[in-house]
């Protein structure tokens, strides 16, 4: 056998097996972990995110015996980056799904484009709930909480223990006032009444003059509707202020575990928070956050990182299922699977793409409480899905009502 | 209750005095950058960054050797004066008589290079830095009965800390004015820059003073950094948000003006804490619309010299 055929046998070989198993483009699977890698929500999601997406992928060993591609990229928290990017991810890089997407207006702009290209966009770190409503999208999903979570949690919760004034110190931005309206819904819904508000400007310094206002208003709850930085600082600060010892509560409603490592517990004890997802809710989480914490430094998880470890999973068992890398149809085969794994159990992905999951109640615990670092959350009460989030009827999507 | 323009008046005394806290930390802030441009002509970007180097060393301090606050509050701004001088000595004398822009844009890189470093090692999210035993808890502050005519009301609970660090502010700025403009060495730094060789020839080592110089004015910038620690978060972009504001400061007070940095510090502190009252959404642009008003009405600043 010449050299020529040889080659020609070679070339017809690869052109058969690439036949055999066309439904995958390019060949196979490959996810992209889009991320806050240096700015404010790194810690929350950011090289964590990446370490929890490589665990998912050697956990779930070769697809179709082959191993799934991984890349990662910073969006800088800005819109038009993450959309390039993952524009160039699905054109070039073939990348089938986009995990995390820390910050609601990349996560926006993220899930459009992969509507435009039919690839996944598989959301952990945003919160807005325009994902799921307005700009609901077939390629979508929102994986572990929104702001409408958040407050019905949070809010109703301190209702509940008396809390029935609020006052509002809200980042101003379009995430803040969307917590804000969300929260200020929950509390009057609770039979609860809302004082006022302040509009801080984003990535504030100092919060001692809002804190002021929020005292003289005399609201017995001060709702933090502002995230990462922001909130550490209006925390430490009402504490210095006294604001909690002179009898008014702190309500933070979008809080990190890696905002109370940061904080301490001195400052932070006793509380209330909602959460997706906690590192010591039983052995298998506990198991899992124990081999997460080797390859990070010794940290725990956040709920988004546990998030992009689950979502991988399950986007690559829905692949597996479809037998396809078409993005619309692994979301639809998403929707008939349920999700029980070390993120959620009996957690549903509903038609409107968001992930129909329990939430906790959660109290930050004590400096005595706490047996050493990370042990922060004393889990008050698991709030069931149904109350959790948005009913189906109440979702204005679009794309659900045709 | 006593309203003033609309607001209660104890709301409106707890704001000035929030105001004239942010001002201190903004007084000992461009003091060090008005001396550094002063004397040395350099506009130095790395001030931001090594306010910051100053929060975290007193942090590593306290972390691995258990040095506590007082003892950082002297040893944190000596050792970043210490990496100060070194930087002068090594990376801005060779560009000392290029154009300004050489240094701007060098000590823009080392901010740069300085935040990105610590964001490597420490994440975005902060360290905790507790407040010493000794200033902990608060004054409750009451509406005194002559202004108002009525019973003492309740103002504001004032942290102790938060005292002191106007306390500390003042005392430094003065100190420092003092050793600039009044003593025989502040007369020699001055003169050095005005008339190197005349200095020279008396047989004074002018590359020293000025290395001193700057040593001196980022030594500041670490003491505000210890001072902020315990009631900001300690992290690696604590310097970034501040220190656009302070260079408009500086320039509001007029450029190389030292008495200038230190009144207009103070004084928009307070106006950046009135805005909050009335209307908070403009409290980050505030400053800046004070600064271009001085700048149309007098560009040489408030206390500055004329170019």
């Amino acid at each position: 056998m010449g050299l020529k055929k040889a080659l020609l046998a070679g070339v017809a070989g690869l052109a058969m097996t690439a036949s055999a198993q066309a439904q995958y483009s390019n060949d196979g699977i490959t996810i992209g972990v889009l991320t806050d890698m240096s700015g404010v929500y790194a810690d929350v999601g950011g090289q964590g995110s990446v370490v929890a997406a490589q665990m998912a992928l050697e956990d779930f060993g070769d697809f179709n015996g082959k191993p799934v591609n991984l890349v990662s990229a910073d969006h800088q928290n800005k819109a038009d980056i993450g959309a390039n990017i993952a524009r160039q991810w699905a054109d070039t890089d073939g990348v089938d799904a986009i995990f995390d997407i820390l910050n609601s207006a990349v996560g926006l702009a993220v899930q459009q484009v992969a509507t435009e290209k039919n690839i996944v966009s598989m959301n952990s770190g945003a919160a807005t709930t325009a994902l799921t409503n307005e700009q609901c999208s077939p390629n979508g999903v929102h994986y572990v909480y929104d702001t409408y979570a958040l407050a019905t949690g949070t809010g109703g919760a301190m209702v509940k223990e008396g809390g029935d004034s609020w006052f509002f110190i809200v980042a101003d931005y379009a995430f803040g006032h969307a917590l804000e309206a969300d929260t200020s819904n929950a509390v009057k819904n609770a039979g609860g009444e809302i004082l006022g508000s302040v509009r801080a400007p984003l990535s504030n310094q100092d919060f001692s003059s809002f804190l002021l206002q929020a005292q003289a208003s005399g609201a017995k709850v001060i709702g933090l509707a502002n995230a990462g930085g922001d909130t550490v600082n209006s925390i430490k600060q009402a504490q210095e202020f006294g604001i909690v010892a002179a009898g008014q509560s702190l309500a933070g409603l979008l809080i990190f575990l890696t905002d109370i490592h940061a904080l301490g517990l001195e400052t932070t004890a006793g509380l209330t928070i909602t959460t997706g997802w906690y590192w010591d809710l039983n052995d298998e989480t506990r198991a899992f956050s124990e081999r997460f914490a080797e390859r990070h430094n010794g940290v725990k998880p956040t709920m988004v990182q546990a998030g992009v470890y689950s979502s991988v999973m399950n986007y690559l068992k829905a692949a597996q299922d479809a037998g396809t890398d078409d993005g619309k149809k692994v979301v639809d085969q998403l929707q008939t699977m349920e999700i029980n794994d070390v993120f959620a159990q009996g957690g549903k992905i509903r038609e409107d793409g968001l992930h129909f999951h329990d939430m906790y109640l959660a109290q930050i615990k004590s400096p005595e409480e706490s047996k050493g670092p990370w042990d922060y959350y004393n889990i008050v009460s698991t709030i069931p899905a149904a109350e959790a989030y948005q009913a189906l009827e109440d979702v204005r999507c679009p794309t659900l009502n045709n | 209750m006593i309203e003033f323009l609309g607001v209660p008046l104890p709301l409106f005394m707890g704001q000035l005095l929030i105001g004239l806290i942010n001002g201190s930390f903004y007084a000992v802030l461009s003091l060090g950058l008005a001396l550094i441009f002063g004397l040395l002509n350099i506009v130095n970007f790395a001030h931001g960054a090594l306010y910051m180097v100053g929060a975290f060393v007193a942090y590593l301090l306290l972390q691995f050797i258990g040095i506590g606050y007082w003892p950082a509050l002297i040893l944190a701004p000596v050792i970043v004066a210490g990496l100060g001088m070194l930087i002068e000595r090594f990376l801005l004398r060779p560009l000392h008589d290029l154009d300004h822009l050489y240094g701007l844009l060098l000590t823009f890189g080392l901010a740069l290079v300085l935040e990105g470093t610590f964001r490597h090692f420490y994440g975005v999210s902060g360290m905790p830095y507790s407040i010493p035993d000794s200033l902990a808890g608060a004054q409750r502050l009451m509406v005194p009965t002559w202004l108002t005519g009525e019973d003492p009301v309740f103002m504001m609970a004032l942290p102790n800390y938060r005292a002191w660090v106007i306390v500390a502010s003042l005392i430094v700025c003065t100190a420092t004015w003092i050793l600039i403009e009044r003593t025989k060495l502040g007369a020699l730094m001055r003169a050095a820059t005005e008339k190197p060789d005349l200095v020279r020839a008396f047989g004074v080592n002018v590359p020293a003073l000025i290395t001193l110089t700057y040593g001196l004015g980022v030594g500041l910038a670490a003491f505000a950094g210890v001072l902020a620690a315990p009631i900001y978060s300690v992290n690696p972009i604590m310097g970034s948000n501040i220190i656009i504001v302070v260079f408009a400061i500086v320039v509001i007070g007029g450029l190389g003006s030292i008495g200038g940095a230190i009144v207009s510090g103070f004084l928009l502190g307070v106006i950046e804490g009135i805005t909050k009252v009335f209307y908070p959404e403009a409290s980050n642009v505030v400053i800046f619309v004070v600064m271009a008003i001085v700048l149309i009405v007098r560009p040489a600043g408030l206390f500055g010299k004329g170019a």
